[in-house]
């Protein structure tokens, strides 16, 4: 079976402005090392993916410079491998956009043309969880399904309406879908993730396009609902979009601390991400160090408590941080105090001065000096 | 100007014991995610070095897979790059390297492809950061035929290395070979640059000859003093270790710690590059104690640990006390370990409550001269079960599972 792998990395919508400033939202770094990419990226290799599109149009240098040629996901290829999809203008006046997610797909149509795949699936830049698709493979053969759409059962809080909402018959065949809904119609929610023979795709978005659609969900999903058979695979395991809000990011970050998140998402099959060649984290004598995620070229002469430490960050002695996520080659002076906060990368927090936030978690910029 | 650089990468490494029963010594496992050869490597990328062979011959296995097609150390490349020089037949010769001489003879072939101006001989067993570019300049300064790196050792360790004695303008007059009674302290790095032509025609002569043991160090340097060739000594004062014993493995290994340290792996400017397993970074839990020590990616430390170079992918359980020690990728330690000096080789497992390096030294009772110190050696693939103790100079040997009492000082189990 041949899969062509499809990565919408692409929005500008954010929940997470203070870190998408100057990035795309599939770059945001997250636990010491990793950017938000590369679980997907990784799920679709583990996958036995051999082509991979990324969908990218919003501030894509971070995003380019980390995916780089594939190499590290081993999308480095003579057939197949990475392709890096922009929007581009067809005419001299046209302004390139992708429109939507099914736009995007559509204007790459080349890419679905070419190739001998029988099969498309597309995920999302934003997603952290890992999971071996063949068992949806699998799935999506043996109920003869058009479409299938990884879904999650998840508990009732208030962003569940920010999801697309299914309802499922005793099969797991999609009755209804709702997006984004005011009021709650079912507590499984679609994950963006979608399985599609790509001869139907094909089909599917040349109906579509050409009158107006641009959403995966919205204009090719939904109206067919009742013609197709769009089933739902009921994915058990940890799953978070780091882009819904400071929150979610934070707390996802910071469930990395706890022993079976970790071994959930790093130790089933690999993640991959782009290598830096740090040396591994110098801990020095004076340094107090508790429940803490410290990644490779860190030196650490503080304390550091209930935190993650990215690459290359340099916590100097007498410095406190607490609850914190500290992204790359940030530096972390004598006796300043960090508290509840988000610092970015390439940022030097100066001797003595505190950042805490209180209800909030504190966001700092990339490139600040405090 | 072309060079090209050729790492001596076949030895054993005898002196290392049951570290090197597997792998040869450039292969060794070394502060945390490296092998001993990434330095050499390291340092000829660092330098723009990019015609790199590396001569291969005990135990290739490990060594060949962490080189692979040289990615890490970006010498994939189209021309030039890395190239494995294993010794192979021919239709006259069918033997090994007879030795380091003998090796790079054997591969003139390879060499002169490039049709390099200088070669740089270096060795796959050292530690430390050059920049060759130095040593090449002030080889064709001094116009010589040439240049050796050497650097200034305790004169009761002399024995051990090849002393060179020089004029005031760094010109070498005399060598010796580990001499019993050296004339100075100066001692060779075993880094060479040569000028190519002139070895080459000594290499093509020291063939020809029955009598030598076709080694740098007793044959091709003796006979360049005795031809009148030019030798210049290159001062070198910076952090070089051979850690070609257990002894000043575990010391280098060691001395990367601390704010101040000697070899600073940190330093941005010179990094070194390894084949290293993807892997998430280390967890340190909210009971663990650690401080003045190397952690790596994928370590997860519940316990106490000391003064320690712990390596990726570690597990130190809760309870667990490691001080003063090394331990390699994988292995993992149990709950109420306690470990003191020792060096723990990969993917072994410590049982519960095992207590190492305890008690007082004693010679040890299988090879005192490899096993000379108050450090305890457990090997690859190992399991101490629990409740066991292994008291100091003890030697574990790899693959083994069969322990069933307590090992007291300079004891074995092989």
């Amino acid at each position: 079976m041949k899969v062509l792998g499809l990565i919408l990395a692409g929005s500008s919508k954010s929940g997470i402005e203070g870190l998408t400033k100057k990035r795309a939202s599939a770059a945001v770094p997250i636990f010491g090392k990793y950017r938000a990419i590369d679980f997907t990226l990784s799920n679709f290799v583990n996958s036995k993916i051999k082509k991979v599109g990324v969908l990218t149009q919003y501030y894509p240098r971070s995003l380019m410079d980390h995916l780089g040629s594939g190499k590290e996901w081993d999308l480095d290829r003579k057939t197949g491998g990475l392709f890096i999809l922009q929007p581009y203008s067809k005419t001299k006046e046209e302004i390139p956009v992708y429109k939507g997610t099914a736009d995007a797909i559509f204007q790459n149509m080349t890419l679905l043309r070419r190739g001998d795949e029988d099969f498309v699936l597309i995920g999302s830049g934003d997603h952290i969880y890992n999971f071996d698709f063949t068992k949806l493979y699998h799935y999506h053969l043996s109920n003869a399904a058009d479409i299938t759409i990884l879904t999650k059962e998840v508990e009732e809080d208030e962003i569940i309406n920010t999801y697309g909402q299914v309802i499922t018959n005793s099969e797991g065949r999609i009755q209804e879908f709702y997006e984004k809904p005011k009021e709650n119609k079912s507590n499984r929610i679609s994950l963006g993730v979608y399985f599609i023979n790509k001869a139907l795709l094909i089909e599917l978005l040349y109906t579509s396009i050409p009158n107006g659609g641009k959403d995966l969900v919205h204009d090719i999903i939904m109206p067919n609902l009742d013609k197709l058979r769009v089933y739902a695979y009921d994915f058990k395991g940890y799953w978070r979009n780091i882009k819904k809000s400071i929150k979610t990011y934070y707390d996802t970050n910071m469930d990395i601390l706890k022993d079976d998140v970790r071994k959930e998402l790093f130790y089933n099959k690999k993640i991959y991400t782009k290598l830096k060649d740090y040396a591994p984290p110098k801990i020095n004598i004076n340094a107090n160090i508790n429940n803490a995620f410290i990644a490779d070229g860190t030196i650490i002469n503080g304390t550091v408590r209930n935190s993650i430490i990215s690459r290359g960050v340099k916590v100097k002695a007498g410095a406190i941080v607490e609850n914190s996520i500290i992204l790359q080659d940030t530096i972390i002076s004598e006796g300043t105090i960090i508290k509840n906060a988000i610092i970015d990368k390439d940022c030097e927090i100066r001797e003595g001065k505190e950042i805490k936030g209180e209800n909030n978690i504190l966001v700092v910029e990339k490139g600040t000096i405090i | 100007m072309n060079v090209v650089a050729l790492i001596l990468a076949g030895g054993q490494g005898t002196r290392l014991g049951a570290i090197t029963e597997y792998l040869a010594k450039p292969a060794v496992p070394y502060g945390g995610k490296y092998r001993i050869i990434d330095f050499a490597l390291s340092n000829c990328v660092n330098s723009g070095i990019y015609n790199v062979g590396v001569l291969t011959q005990y135990r290739p296995h490990i060594l060949n897979k962490h080189l692979g097609i040289g990615k890490p150390w970006d010498l994939d490349i189209k021309s030039g790059g890395l190239t494995i020089l294993p010794p192979y037949v021919s239709a006259k010769d069918q033997s090994w390297y007879q030795g380091t001489a003998d090796a790079i003879y054997q591969n003139i072939e390879y060499i002169d492809t490039y049709d390099p101006d200088f070669v740089v001989i270096l060795s796959g067993d050292h530690i430390y950061k050059m920049d060759y570019n130095e040593m090449i300049d002030f080889h064709i300064e001094r116009n010589a035929d040439v240049t050796i790196a050497c650097m200034e050792v305790p004169i009761n360790e002399a024995h051990r290395f090849g002393i060179m004695v020089t004029d005031s303008f760094n010109k070498v007059i005399e060598f010796q070979e580990k001499p019993k009674e050296p004339g100075g302290n100066l001692a060779s790095l075993g880094i060479y640059v040569y000028t190519w032509s002139i070895l080459r025609k000594l290499l093509i002569e020291d063939s020809k000859d029955i009598n030598s043991e076709h080694d740098f160090g007793k044959n091709i340097i003796p006979k360049m003093l005795e031809n009148k060739n030019n030798l210049v000594a290159f001062n070198y004062e910076g952090y070089w270790r051979d850690v070609g014993t257990l002894q000043s493995y575990w010391e280098s290994n060691l001395e990367l710690l601390g704010p101040m340290p000697l070899l600073n792996l940190h330093d941005k400017n010179w990094k070194i590059f390894t084949q290293s397993e993807e892997l998430p970074p280390a967890f340190i839990s909210k009971n663990a104690r650690l401080t003045g020590s190397l952690v790596s990616e994928g370590c997860e430390i519940y316990g106490e640990v000391k003064n320690s170079v712990i390596f990726q992918g570690v597990v130190i359980e809760e309870g667990a006390i490691v001080k003063d020690s090394v331990i390699m990728n994988n292995t993992i330690i149990r709950k109420g370990v306690y470990i003191e000096k020792a060096i723990i080789c990969e993917n072994s497992e410590i049982g519960e409550n095992v207590k190492i390096g305890i008690g007082e030294f004693k010679e040890n009772e299988y090879n005192s001269k490899v096993y000379n110190t108050d450090i305890t050696l457990v090997g690859f693939n190992t399991r101490v079960p629990a409740n066991i103790n292994l008291g100091k100079n003890v030697i574990i040997g790899n693959y083994i599972t069969n322990i069933s009492e307590d090992i007291p000082s300079g004891g074995y189990v092989i």
